[in-house]
């Protein structure tokens, strides 16, 4: 039900905001926050298998360590 | 075999390093993402489906740890797992007083932990005298929140009434809260103590240029030697919140010594971890195995 997979193949995928290339290591999770190159855009992984992208939730004010 | 769950709301790169190594030691586990998961808090006959969780599911689980960033949201798992009887990393109790400044503080103070001066007031008029008296610049923060967000050096009477103000008009009534310390001339950094129980994992200063030293706010990170009064004090406040998986944030003070600024309950430890080199993923695998075998 809560099962994370790990993608293993996929090397790129679209940013959402800016149509950029976002690139990845061979190692991406469900729920990583990467960081578009061309635009800045914070981005979750919200898919693997393929990597799907949508822009990471707005900072909360109890967001925290 | 040890079976660990571990709640969280996105995969830092703490979470990354803690799944790759359970992964890597071949630790049972299972991720739960703190957005999908529906509580059957009360559980008496009503089953529900899908992402409904029974409290059999976490029973399975020798440990769970809370990796959730909404610290709201994070206690309330944890007050729901430990009314399941479920043990967790850290206990509701010690975040409920970890994530709040105030309950920190008043904490540390009953268990004779040096400190900063803090005053607490809970209307503007209130907090402005209390500024007054304690003489410019003051720190105002809010009593929730972490990385250095709305944290505020007031440096005369005319900033002070603007920031309560703006404070008073914010609209969440925790904002009303004034929490008010002294401001401490620190020397360009603070001390970050990672803690699993009495045990000090890793200490790290944390320099900036800024007054705010949160490495979330780009202070840099390098080792800092560990001294016996050191060790003291961070075994004291870990102690005094009822202790865990902790970070202790020190701030050296020119006569008093050191003085605990506040305890995170979930903390992040990158900059722990790149400065140190300790291998704090797998520390806290064999704290929450510990845990899990001791803690009835």
């Amino acid at each position: 039900m809560f099962a994370q997979t790990i993608s293993t193949s996929q090397t790129t995928a679209e940013c959402p905001e800016c149509a950029g290339s976002v690139n990845f290591s061979g190692k991406t999770m469900k729920g990583e926050i990467v960081t578009c190159p061309d635009c800045g855009a914070e981005l979750e992984v919200t898919a693997v298998n393929p990597i799907a992208l949508e822009l990471a939730p707005k900072e909360e004010e109890d967001w925290g360590e | 075999m040890t079976k660990i769950g571990l709640i969280y709301s996105r995969v830092r790169f703490e979470e990354k390093l803690l799944i790759e190594a359970l992964n890597k030691r071949g630790i049972d586990h299972e991720l739960i993402d703190d957005r999908e998961i529906i509580f059957n808090l009360t559980h008496n006959g009503y089953e529900g489906r899908g992402n409904v969780v029974q409290p059999e599911h976490f029973r399975q689980f020798d440990v769970v740890l809370d990796r959730a960033m909404e610290f709201t949201r994070g206690l309330y798992a944890l007050e729901i797992l430990n009314s399941w009887g479920i043990k967790t990393v850290n206990r509701a109790e010690v975040v409920a007083t970890c994530g709040d400044k105030l309950l920190t503080t008043a904490m540390l103070s009953r268990h004779n932990v040096p400190s900063p001066v803090t005053q607490i007031a809970f209307t503007p008029e209130a907090a402005l005298e209390a500024i007054e008296q304690m003489g410019y610049p003051v720190v105002l923060k809010p009593v929730i929140g972490s990385w250095g967000r709305l944290i505020s050096k007031v440096n005369d009477r005319e900033a002070a009434e603007a920031l309560l103000e703006h404070k008073s008009v914010l609209g969440h009534y925790l904002h009303e809260i004034f929490y008010l310390q002294e401001y401490i001339k620190k020397p360009g950094r603070d001390i970050r103590i990672i803690m699993l129980g009495d045990e000090i994992v890793s200490a790290i200063y944390r320099s900036s240029e800024h007054w705010v030293t949160n490495t979330a706010r780009g202070a840099s990170s390098a080792p800092c030697p560990v001294d016996s009064a050191l060790e003291k004090i961070a075994r004291a406040a870990a102690r005094a919140v009822g202790g865990g998986f902790l970070a202790i944030d020190v701030i050296e003070h020119a006569e008093r010594g050191y003085l605990i600024n506040e305890i995170n309950p979930t903390p992040e430890f990158r900059g722990s971890e790149t400065a140190t080199g300790a291998d704090i993923p797998n520390r806290i695998i064999d704290y929450l195995i510990r845990i899990a075998k001791d803690r009835a």
